[in-house]
């Protein structure tokens, strides 16, 4: 049988159920939010971790000119190495019929010994079977590549290897824990239709390549106890002889990079989303029960002159909590792992991982659950304590009338100013200071959300502004398969169809600065040129002249230099000269770390003549086409990075993800603000509603007596906007830092409108709870309200 | 017809020979700005089975008296003791038992818990009590048997009352303490509601103190006691009971 005080429980639950459920929904959108990324991120960690164990992803990478096989073994007596894998690895191109231009690609040797045994980074077959170390030009393909260009098994591709035409057949589709993302060099966006990996046996690969019984890449694995910096440092040096490039290790490999970033991002919402909805909601719970306490404080003397303990009183209003808390934890942990299936979803279509398991486990549950009942522990710890304090005799005695002073602004004379119902506002709000802040910083909260919704999206338009708009202007990017003399640009730019064309040099090279040091390409660009642009922090071009070194700005930041000072320049390529250059501007830019030299500088610093690596183009839209076709032919291009295809797709997967993501947000910021209006609402009306019928019966109008209630809150809403407007600016400013990277500056940008979208979304969300409640003040029982004593 | 006594002869009379309560020397102040000197030093027993109405002008001090015997308050200085046990020295939690376990209310303002129907009041303390009558009988005693399902709101005054009585007698305590139950009721609901106590009071022998307004009341005690200035200034033993239904309003 049930006990009576637990029916009473129960029927208390019902009479609140609009602020129950107010508050309910805010817990259980921070409780959803929660489970969403603590599964999607424990899920894709998991999946992470076990992909590259499973498949030997490796620790430490350096790619070299050429050494002879047996070089791998000294290598591998390094201490601390547990696994040497040396491969041949080429730059290939393609010329696909579905595609106009040409598309890129590199081509991983695949050990003819078979995969199994000491093999590092080995890849997943998913379909097919692995090449025949006998036959030409079988390989396996990525299955991005393979999917954006609908290929299948058996399919012919003819490609450039090294200068020479090839056919290739599609013997299988693959993942690799070295691509799980990939993205084109010299790119910043994934373009799985123009960039593909393959995979050749290592026979036919160093055949086709002229790499027989050599190596040009190298990966390791190292034992637990090992030190990567020494490793590292022990590798430059037995690979310097053979033209080696710099080993790095995992956290700097592009792919991991990408994946851990992502990460990092999906923990810090874990973490911040909930926080935030539960102390909203552990606000909400404090007020309501408050005013429950406060109603029902005869009936608390009652229980306790009856023999009820303090403790089974406490318990009783605990419980209560209790109810909502653990409604709102199921409700959130079924939302939050359905959201969580979703976003797991969405990125296995960005990562790909041979095995995504959902499995958000139940201790995520479990803390998900303890942390709502912690919410609402704090929430009500305070009024219960007050409530078992109470003695059973001065609860007896009904509290007395509250009481009410001018406000400080009617002290300071706005007082005359205000009609008799805007004094009422006025004093109301004055008399309850904390409860009117923590209900505008509520209010102020869910308007602060907003703006962090809608901040990615002004952001995301920045980038593509400033990166696309001004600063790289070109149309199309080709790459040569190596450097070349300035002759092979001159045939570039009298391609029928160029309009302008600028070369540009890149090699490798390592900065150092005292202790630190960074490995990056240095790319030098022309005078005068017009198609890549060096921007500074106000969108200024820097103008490329003299012997200097234009740093992207984090690069000077993590290296300790500004401008003015000198910075030693170690190339790792040709004849590796070391030199010292003066940092002569910094770059503002949104990803990768980049330096940029005068082109003429840097050629003459490798002792080279007029040498390019390539060039930007601004085509003729009209003759586009030619264009491709004629760079389709060239053996000595190595790619084509199409600018606005790129822009498009990534925009295009972008704006999609931000929809589903914005719908999320303004749910939840909507939630909040309503759950908070409509509760302060609520408990306005339940405190004042004797108030308000005998306003009634005294002949105020309804709209009247509406306006004095909603007065309040609609004075609450204007302070809250431009309150939560602010806090959402230093929300957003968090996170852009919060989300910044090494390799990806979020740009802190917030346009006007979207200040103003969020600002409209919060008054919707007052007046949509204000007639909710307006519907209660109109159906007000003026008989039983009166007669009702609380 | 009456016996006067004078204030200090308060030991004598009562139905039963043991005391149930022995109040001595009890003072009552409330601290304030201004400090309220509620009770002034009183001196009571009450015995097992004993009807006894307080008499006094508003703020003379009944509450706090009776509040002090429920164990809902303690004094400033005295003592009152419980069949020889000293509850002025009682813990909080002490008290809580000595209210759960012996002690009856019935309040002026009902205190019924609007959320719960009669019977469901009733069982708020029947599911406490060690030996209680069910809430249908402690309901039917106090004449509700047919309103077993209705909540407080769709109840008249004197109905809430007597499912406040059926509430306090359910649990069959040794004391039954009543401020003003009749107070905010009509004259035929008075005679209902006392009826009601005093049937308890006759059939269970529950000890039972009345707090009124109504010196008409005085007629059905044992023994009335006239409060004044938080002091006991007159004490009435009746020589004859009349029944609710004699009294002459
Ligand atoms: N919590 C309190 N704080 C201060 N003074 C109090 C408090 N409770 C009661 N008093 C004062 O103590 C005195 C006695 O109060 P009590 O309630 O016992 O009177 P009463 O005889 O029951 O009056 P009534 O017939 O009006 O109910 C009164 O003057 C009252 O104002
Ligand atoms: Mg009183």
């Amino acid at each position: 049988m049930v006990k009576a005080l637990d029916r009473k429980l129960l029927r208390d639950v019902v009479a609140m159920k609009g602020q129950a459920l107010a508050i309910g929904a805010v817990m259980a959108c921070g409780i959803a939010v929660f489970v969403m990324a603590t599964a999607t991120l424990r899920t894709l960690t998991n999946s992470r971790d076990a992909y590259y164990a499973e498949n030997r992803f490796a620790e430490i990478f350096v790619s070299l000119v050429r050494a002879p096989v047996d070089l791998a073994e000294r290598i591998g007596e390094i201490e601390g190495v547990v696994a040497v894998d040396d491969r041949v690895v080429q730059v290939l191109t393609l010329d696909l019929p579905t595609l106009n231009e040409p598309a890129s690609g590199r081509v991983i040797s695949l050990p003819d010994r078979g995969l199994l045994g000491d093999g590092l980074n080995v890849p997943y077959l998913i379909t097919g079977r692995w090449p025949e170390a006998d036959r030409v030009g079988e390989v396996v393909v990525s299955e991005a590549f393979a999917e954006a260009n609908a290929l299948e098994l058996g399919a012919k591709l003819e490609a450039t290897l090294r200068g020479r035409r090839q056919y290739l057949t599609v013997v299988g589709v693959v993942l690799s824990p070295e691509y799980v993302m990939q993205v084109p060099p010299g790119s910043i966006f994934p373009d799985d239709q123009r960039y593909g990996i393959f995979w050749m046996s290592r026979r036919q690969l160093a055949a086709a390549s002229d790499m027989v019984s050599a190596f040009n890449d190298l990966n390791l694995l190292l034992a637990r106890e090992a030190v990567p910096e020494e490793v590292i440092r022990k590798l430059d040096h037995i690979l310097e002889p053979y033209g080696g490039s710099g080993a790095y290790q995992r956290n700097d490999q592009q792919s991991a990079r990408f994946i851990a970033d992502e990460l990092k991002s999906l923990r810090a919402i874990s973490l911040g989303a909930p926080v935030i909805f539960l102390s909203v909601a552990a606000f909400l719970l404090n007020i309501s029960l408050r005013r429950i306490l406060s109603m029902q404080r005869e009936q608390i003397a009652a229980l306790k002159a009856f023999g009820y303990t303090n403790a089974e009183v406490g318990i009783h209003y605990v419980k209560l909590v209790a109810v909502i808390v653990v409604i709102a934890a199921a409700v959130g942990c079924l939302s939050g792992t359905w959201m969580g299936s979703g976003m797991v979803a969405m990125y296995g279509t960005f990562y790909r991982f041979p095995v995504i398991d959902y499995s958000p486990g139940l201790e995520i549950y479990l803390i998900a659950t303890t942390m709502g009942l912690m919410a609402g522990v704090l929430g009500v710890v305070g009024g219960v304590r007050a409530t078992m304090k109470l003695p059973p005799a001065e609860a007896m005695r009904a509290e007395p009338p509250a009481s009410y002073q001018p406000s400080l602004l009617e002290r300071l004379g706005i007082g005359r100013l205000l009609s008799q119902p805007g004094r009422m506002v006025v004093r109301e709000l004055g008399r309850r200071p904390v409860k009117a802040a923590l209900t505008a910083l509520g209010i102020a909260m869910a308007c602060a959300i907003l703006l962090v919704g809608d901040f990615g999206k002004d952001s995301v338009q920045l980038l593509v502004d400033v990166q696309f708009g001004i600063a790289e202007r070109d149309d199309a990017r080709v790459h040569f398969v190596e450097a070349k003399p300035a002759r092979a640009f001159a045939e570039l730019e009298n391609i029928d169809g160029v309009i302008r064309a600028e070369p540009f040099r890149h090699v490798a090279a390592r900065l150092r600065n005292g202790q630190r040091f960074r490995q990056l390409g240095i790319t030098g660009i022309a005078e005068g040129g017009v198609l890549y642009r060096l921007l500074d922090r106000e969108q200024q071009q820097i103008p490329v002249t003299g012997s200097g070194l234009m740093l992207s700005a984090i690069v000077a930041e993590k290296l300790g230099l500004s401008v003015g000072d000198t910075v030693q320049v170690e190339v790792l390529e040709g004849e590796r000269p070391i030199r010292n250059a003066m940092v002569s501007g910094l770059v503002e830019d949104f990803a990768g770390t980049a330096a940029y030299m005068n082109l003429d500088a840097l050629n003459d610093m490798l002792r080279e003549g007029r040498t390019v690596s390539g060039a930007y183009l601004q085509l003729d839209s009209a003759r586009e086409q030619d264009v491709f076709a004629d760079l389709k032919s060239r053996p000595g291009v190595a790619g084509v990075t199409l600018k606005k295809v790129m822009i498009d797709s990534f925009m295009e997967q972008m704006t999609d993800n931000m929809l589903k993501m914005r719908g999320f947000i303004l749910f939840f910021a909507s939630v909040i603000s309503i759950g908070v209006v409509y509760s302060s609402a609520r408990i306005s009306f339940s405190e004042r509603g004797r108030d308000l019928a005998t306003l009634r019966v005294i002949g105020l109008t309804r709209a009247e007596v509406s306006g004095i209630l909603l007065g309040e809150l609609a004075v609450l809403t204007l302070v809250a906007i431009p309150v939560g407007l602010l806090f959402g600016y230093a929300l957003c400013l968090a996170m852009a830092r919060a989300m910044s990277t090494e390799m990806y500056r979020i740009p802190f940008v917030i346009h006007p409108g979207t200040y103003g979208l969020a600002s409209l979304i919060i008054l919707a969300a007052s007046i949509a709870s204000g007639l909710i409640v307006r519907r209660k003040i109109d159906s007000l029982d003026l008989v039983t309200a009166l007669k009702i004593k609380e | 017809m009456k016996h006067s006594s004078s204030p200090t002869n308060t030991e004598s009379g009562g139905a039963g020979q043991e005391p149930v309560f022995e109040v001595r020397g009890i003072t009552k102040v409330y601290e304030g700005e201004v400090p309220v000197h509620a009770l002034r030093g009183i001196d009571l027993k009450l015995f097992a089975g004993e009807f006894v109405v307080l008499l006094g002008h508003s703020g003379s001090g009944k509450s706090t008296l009776l509040n002090i015997m429920g164990g809902l308050d303690t004094p400033t200085e005295g003592s009152v003791h419980y069949c020889g046990q000293e509850i002025t020295d009682f813990s909080e939690r002490q008290l809580t038992f000595y209210r759960r376990d012996h002690v009856g209310f019935i309040f002026q303002f009902y205190n019924l818990i609007p959320s719960l129907t009669a019977r469901e009041n009733v069982a708020l303390v029947t599911d406490i009590a060690h030996d209680p009558m069910t809430p249908d009988e402690a309901l039917a005693l106090v004449g509700l048997d047919h309103r077993l399902d209705h909540f407080p709101s769709q109840m008249s005054g004197g109905e809430q009352q007597r499912v406040a009585i059926a509430r306090a007698i359910a649990k069959k305590p040794d004391v039954l303490l009543c401020d003003e139950p009749t107070g905010a009721l009509d004259v035929k609901t008075g005679v209902a509601v006392l009826e009601a106590i005093d049937s308890v009071n006759r059939e269970l022998g529950t000890t039972t103190a009345i707090i009124t307004h109504n010196a008409v009341i005085a007629d059905m005690a044992h023994r009335v006691i006239s409060l004044a200035d938080g002091r006991i200034a007159d004490v009435n033993e009746n020589e004859v009971r009349l029944g609710a239904v004699d009294l002459k309003w």
